[in-house]
């Protein structure tokens, strides 16, 4: 255990270590094969046509694409910034050497060394590697906009557990798609998720039968690789009757000068008795230190708890992107069943995050907590942004919502916004908020005990976001205390 | 082993060193007392050298060094230690990892190797057995929840752990009830007292000394140090006063 320790210890350092720019800021030179800048119903369909997909998912696409055309880009949140030339971007990039591989062993060697510069976390590193008794994590990545390798398929499929990319699932299990895609996050929800619904590239499917724990964590790598291409990544999780599955998914891009155009759906399906647990370090490019470039991230997550006693939890670790607009939200149906939202936004330099989340209580005895963690430094805004409706039939609810920002520096801003509707007197909604400065009095003394104004920063943070850290998978929680203090470099003083 | 020459300091420009002179060598517990607004807890901040307080003048050696040459850090690398009177709360971060952290970069700066988390633990038990405090409470906040007397025994804890040179304890005794009272004092005692490390010892009160038993005393007032003398001058200090003391 001592030695696990040391190793984190060990790379926590070395992360901290280096350069205060952005680890990631480098791009490999894959062939890309581009659709045709700009979007039209041709685009649609060279992304249709390009994936193989059958006629009705073409026609669900462009179903999609001309609600889109009817629908404005909404202005609610408390983010600026510069309006988006739709026309201006790629929809679709792929590279261009496709390989269907039967393990990561035999990836191109040049998107294996992205995946080395990813840093991806030890678990992972000793299954790439093929380390005898590694703790077993399926890695579905998602290299730009094509799966290039699915891992552990095998033995997922003797548990009977599907994980694919949503590309191979169109065509493997319509039936099962076409069941549930759209199902909770609508084609017309939202101005972002119906764009996404239009052009999504790939994404993840996963679905997980009655009565089976998933036996391993699931876990896809998202990346943009390609000047000026959007990703629109679409995610699909089902998990049936007392199932339980455990996801991890991570981000990173390459440093670009231009913004880039992120718009992902994540939709998650929890029958009775069953439990998702859905983990996210977000860690796109956030634009240099003066706000230029970045990721726009406008995402929308929404979880249906339908049946009874079902449960999810999303843990959110946001230190990336210029803008980011998220708010993972479970629709509490079955009785009994309990929401989690658990967050840490960091902004720093010129970054926005509008984040939080939506509790929609329509089940009796349904429960939810939310603990979001914001802090903000620089120039940066950090809004969160929070629902809690307790519709009139669903009685004996129960919510509790802390809301905790931390301040570094006097140029920042941190926001609550908290709306709560209340239909039903039974209903028990807690409400917390708390805003601190990180104060000279804590810097001082643990700069006094030998750490420098970079390490007791990244002490005193880890320590205001240990409640939800400790919701992250081991290897998960190692990178996001790391990213955690990068994403603050230089920010003292 | 410390040397502070004609040292002036000020906050939010106001002076509150005005020339003191201090030579604490090797060896030596060195008690400073002093009225209210002497400049005691300037003194140990800007030997700490916390940012705000800004010398204007003057000089001081840390074992020949240049100590306001350093960051904060390094000065703890040096082996500088600060026993705040006010010891500060962290949330979310435990007492093991802290010092573990703490620990583990003053040893860096030194070039030595890094504690393993085994071996920390052991010497954080040892430490805290040492000052009678539960060593359960090394897992918890870093002084988060503590009571006055906690937190003092605390930081007695961290500075075994960190085990350093030169300790300055700004009113270490203040909150303290006669039983952890002399826990504290043995605790400097076996920690500190030997002759490769010294103490300044800021106090307002005689009960403490009893237990530390000083090889001088110093009175600071008004920014700088206007007598010195053996243990017997905290006695008389503690019946007679500062005032008397002084115009004497």
């Amino acid at each position: 255990m001592s030695e696990d320790i040391d190793i984190q210890d060990r790379e926590a350092r070395e992360a901290a270590e280096k350069a205060a720019e952005y680890e990631h800021g480098w791009s490999s030179d894959i062939e890309t094969e581009f659709a045709e800048k700009g979007l039209n119903e041709d685009t649609v369909r060279f992304i249709s046509a390009k994936k193989g997909e059958p006629e009705w998912m073409l026609d669900w696409r462009l179903k999609a694409f001309r609600l889109w055309q009817e629908m404005e880009e909404p202005n609610w949140a408390k983010l600026g910034y510069p309006e988006i030339d739709y026309q201006d971007a790629y929809y679709y990039a792929a590279p261009k050497k496709k390989v269907e591989l039967d393990s990561l062993d035999d990836l191109d060697p040049e998107i294996k060394r992205v995946y080395d510069k990813l840093g991806i976390p030890l678990g992972e590193q000793e299954v790439l590697a093929g380390v005898k008794g590694a703790k077993k994590v399926a890695v579905d990545a998602v290299f730009d906009s094509v799966s290039v390798a699915t891992s552990f398929r095998e033995e997922l499929k003797r548990a009977g557990v599907i994980f694919l990319s949503i590309s191979e699932a169109i065509r493997e299990y319509p039936d099962l798609v076409k069941k549930w895609l759209g199902k909770v996050v609508p084609q017309h929800d939202n101005y972002f998720a119906t764009l996404n619904s239009a052009v999504f590239s790939d994404g993840t499917f996963v679905y997980v039968p009655e009565g089976v724990r998933c036996p391993m964590e699931l876990s896809t790598y998202f990346r943009i690789n390609a000047e000026n291409t959007g990703q629109f990544e679409r995610t699909l999780i089902v998990a049936e009757k007392g199932s339980y599955v455990s996801y991890l998914e991570g981000c990173t891009a390459p440093m670009r000068d231009e913004n880039q155009l992120h718009a992902a759906v994540v939709e998650l399906v929890a029958m009775e008795d069953a439990e998702i647990k859905y983990s996210t370090v977000q860690n796109w490019y956030p634009g240099n230190s003066e706000g230029v470039g970045g990721i726009y991230n406008f995402v929308t997550k929404r979880a249906l708890c339908q049946g009874a006693r079902s449960k999810v939890s999303w843990t959110q670790v946001e230190t990336g992107s210029a803008v980011t607009w998220k708010y993972p939200s479970c629709v509490l149906n079955g009785e009994d069943s309990v929401g989690e939202f658990y967050s840490v936004a960091v902004t720093n330099n010129y970054q926005q995050a509008d984040t939080g989340t939506k509790m929609i209580h329509n089940g009796k005895g349904s429960r939810s907590t939310i603990i979001s963690k914001g802090i903000s430094a620089g120039k940066s805004d950090n809004t969160y942004r929070g629902m809690v409706r307790v519709a009139a039939n669903a009685d004996g609810v129960r919510n509790r919502t802390e809301c905790d920002s931390l301040l570094i520096g006097d140029q920042c801003g941190a926001h609550t916004v908290p709306y709560i509707e209340v239909k039903n007197p039974t209903a028990q909604i807690e409400h917390e908020a708390t805003t601190s400065k990180i104060s000279d009095d804590q810097l001082f003394y643990a700069m006094q005990r030998g750490l420098d104004d970079e390490e007791a920063m990244a002490l005193i943070v880890n320590g205001f976001a240990k409640e939800v850290l400790k919701e992250l998978p081991m290897e998960f929680a190692v990178e996001a205390q790391k990213l955690l203090a990068i994403s603050l470099e230089g920010s003292v003083g | 082993m410390l040397e502070i020459e004609n040292l002036t300091a000020e906050i939010d420009g106001k002076t509150i060193l005005n020339g003191l002179t201090l030579t604490v060598p090797a060896g030596e517990v060195h008690a400073i007392m002093g009225p209210n607004g002497a400049g005691k807890s300037t003194l140990s901040y800007v030997l700490g050298g916390r940012p705000g307080y800004e010398v204007t003048g003057g000089s001081v050696r840390f074992d020949g060094e240049d100590l306001l040459d350093m960051e904060p850090h390094e000065r703890a690398a040096a082996g500088l230690f600060l026993g705040f009177q006010y010891p500060v709360e962290i949330p979310g971060v435990s007492n093991v990892q802290f010092l573990r952290e703490a620990l583990n970069s003053q040893r860096k700066a030194r070039g030595e190797e890094p504690l393993t988390g085994g071996e920390f633990l052991k010497l954080a038990k040892e430490k805290s057995a040492l000052l009678k405090l539960d060593p359960e409470m090394l897992k918890r906040h870093v002084n988060v929840g503590f009571s006055g007397g906690e937190k003092k025994r605390a930081e007695m804890v961290q500075m075994g752990i960190l085990d350093p040179k030169f300790a300055v304890l700004d009113e270490t005794d203040s909150g303290l009830d006669i039983d952890a009272l002399r826990v504290v004092g043995e605790g400097i005692n076996s920690i500190m007292r030997a002759p490769d490390k010294a103490v300044l010892l800021i106090t307002h009160y005689q009960r403490l000394l009893e237990v530390v038993k000083p090889d001088k005393v110093s009175i600071l007032s008004q920014g700088r140090i206007v007598q010195t003398g053996g243990p017997e001058l905290a006695v008389r200090l503690e019946e007679e006063g500062y005032d008397a003391v002084m115009a004497a």
